[in-house]
């Protein structure tokens, strides 16, 4: 018996600090996440501010791009990150709401799994291989399909036809979108199933009990429930688009001017870090490839965050 | 009956554009592994494996690029882990209804989603600059900080499905939190947690962004982790837009390469994720 208290007098203390340190050690590594973002945003910041200095915000709007009388504007950059994303997202946003639609109301329970799984794999390729792919195979097969359709079709139409203007080269800023479209398909998608799964069973069965079609369930009684939700999963996706690399920099062309045409090269921030960051030389470059890293991080962050907010507000509504 | 039918073909025709959407999306997936294995599978041999990077021209291999991925992607792995694993056991486990709990958790969802060129960029200014030199250390830290957050939202989710009666039985039983956490816990969640990891390196294996500035990449075979180190999405990304056939064909081999490797990873993790006795 003295020899069990004698072990417990001993032992006590030594859980207790066992016990403080194991505490502390997941808080020290919980605020190394917290760490980590401040650390991007005073890095790219730190990097960022001479290129800010000398243009001032003439920078947001100005095109120049010439390393070497080192003036730059970053509009082009801006406008092809908006544009390409805006294109993905008019084109992925009804696949993916039409993929959710068949996965959680119209496929059968068998081939559930595997459909989800095919759109989960698709969403872990990574971009390098979509960039490849577009660039081998899905550029060269817009050049010789939907570009030369749109100029005859569309590029025929005043007004309009000024963003269908040109020849068909395959790579520009409509491949890119269409890729990037490809891309966020999935993510989207696995998001609207989610927050599509949270409206109760007994909603929609009372709505299937009055007569209401499918369709009519989804968007009278899914929809209105879930809005705030789809909208998060869609800001979501166009958070990835802001950003997505790779996939943009085989297809984009890279051309540091803004045209009206659709089909004309053009580049994104993240296409042109990608491009020419390791080349880059002198202080002035260097410095405003960080002020357009800068501004793409701004950007992404506030899509972001309304994203995760929406997705939130229809988390707390679902669980009261 | 003229409304009936109406209602009728809107819902048959919605349905049709579902199915249609539906048919896209795995038309997209399938042509993308059509090309690659059919054009990949070409350069696929033992030299690939055995030889270096060649200049344009001749004939060579990846493997300096397959060393590398396949160090700085299991050191980023092993940086990353432990990070995340301890970060998410802090969110289950100590801090899952406090505000600063809170705080974490949006951050790393942010961080979740943050574009991977930017955490290159973030890795250039922290370590290439005051190093003065790119090296494979960088780019292992730029990868791990990829993996850190994908392992601190999985681990987290795993933790939360293991039952507080367990936690409670255990505790009634006189063992101090830690030994909670470690034996009970983490015993509990493992599967999991596995799953999580496995993903996390799915994601990194094919990350290319993070690497452009930070390992570079190297013509040779080198060990030097204090050097720029080959990779194989950086090679493909420089010999696939290089106008050289013998190089665009090694890009694709290389494609097919890590696209194998990451759905076997993600095949895989879905099986772990199966045999755990919590989820679904």
């Amino acid at each position: 018996m003295a020899d069990i208290a004698l072990k417990e007098t001993r032992g006590k203390p030594f859980q207790n600090l066992f016990d403080r340190v194991f505490h502390g050690t997941t808080w020290f590594f919980a605020m190394l996440v917290l760490a980590i973002l401040g650390g991007v945003i005073v890095s790219l910041l730190d990097g960022a501010i001479p290129a800010f200095r000398t243009f001032g915000w003439n920078f947001l709007v100005t095109s120049n791009w010439n390393p070497v009388t080192e003036k730059f504007g970053a509009l082009p950059a801006i406008y092809g990150t908006l544009v390409t994303s805006a294109i993905a997202m008019v084109v992925a946003v009804p696949i993916a709401f039409g993929i959710t639609i068949f996965i959680t109301e119209l496929c059968p329970p068998w081939l559930k799994r595997s459909l989800s799984t095919a759109i989960e794999l698709l969403a872990a390729v990574p971009s390098i291989i979509y960039g490849i792919w577009g660039l081998f195979v899905f550029a060269p097969f817009l050049q010789e399909t939907l570009q030369p359709l749109l100029i005859e079709t569309l590029g025929e139409i005043p007004v309009i036809g000024a963003l269908f203007d040109g020849p068909p080269l395959g790579i520009g800023i409509l491949t890119a979108g269409l890729i990037l479209a490809i891309m966020v398909l999935p993510f989207i998608s696995a998001v609207m199933r989610d927050v599509f799964e949270t409206v109760p069973p007994m909603l929609k069965e009372s709505a299937y009990g009055l007569g209401c079609t499918t369709w009519e369930v989804v968007w009278n009684v899914v929809l209105p429930f879930t809005r705030v939700g789809v909208i998060g999963a869609v800001m979501l996706g166009l958070g990835r688009a802001l950003g997505e690399t790779m996939a943009v920099t085989f297809v984009i062309g890279n051309a540091h001017r803004i045209k009206a045409s659709l089909l004309a090269p053009g580049t994104t921030i993240s296409a042109t870090l990608a491009n020419e960051f390791t080349e880059a030389t002198g202080e002035a470059y260097i410095s405003t490839l960080f002020a357009i890293g800068f501004i793409l991080f701004v950007i992404t962050l506030m899509v972001l965050v309304v994203a995760k907010l929406m997705l939130m507000r229809l988390q707390k509504q679902a669980g009261n | 009956m003229n409304l009936y039918a109406r209602r009728r073909s809107t819902n048959t025709l919605v349905l049709a554009l579902s199915l249609g959407a539906t048919a896209i999306g795995v038309i997209a997936l399938a042509a993308i592994l059509w090309t690659l294995i059919g054009e990949g599978i070409a350069g696929m041999s033992l030299a690939l494996f055995t030889q270096t990077t060649p200049p344009p021209g001749s004939k060579g291999g990846l493997m300096n690029a397959i060393y590398g991925s396949l160090i700085m992607t299991g050191l980023a792995t092993l940086i990353g882990t432990p990070v995340g694993i301890l970060a998410g056991t802090y969110l289950s486990e100590y801090a899952r209804h406090n505000k600063l709990g809170e705080v974490v958790r949006f951050i790393n969802d942010l961080l979740l989603s943050a574009p991977s060129i930017i955490i290159g960029l973030f890795v250039y200014e922290l370590m290439v600059v005051r190093m003065g030199h790119f090296s494979a250390w960088a780019g292992s830290v730029a990868l791990a900080i990829i993996v850190i957050p994908v392992v601190v939202r999985t681990s987290e989710n795993m933790l939360n499905l293991v039952p507080i009666a367990l936690r409670e039985a255990a505790a009634a039983l006189g063992a101090p939190k830690w030994k909670v956490v470690v034996m009970v816990s983490y015993r509990a969640a493992l599967q999991g947690m596995i799953t999580g990891v496995m993903l996390a390196v799915a994601r990194i294996a094919g990350e290319t962004a993070p690497l452009l500035f930070t390992a570079l990449n190297n013509q040779f075979f080198s060990t030097n982790m204090n050097a720029p180190m080959a990779n194989l999405p950086v090679v493909i990304f420089q010999f696939a837009l290089s106008p050289y056939t013998d190089w665009q064909s090694l890009a694709l081999a290389g494609a097919l390469l890590i696209t194998i490797a990451i759905l076997i990873l993600n095949i895989l993790a879905r099986m772990v994720a199966s045999w755990s006795s919590f989820t679904k």
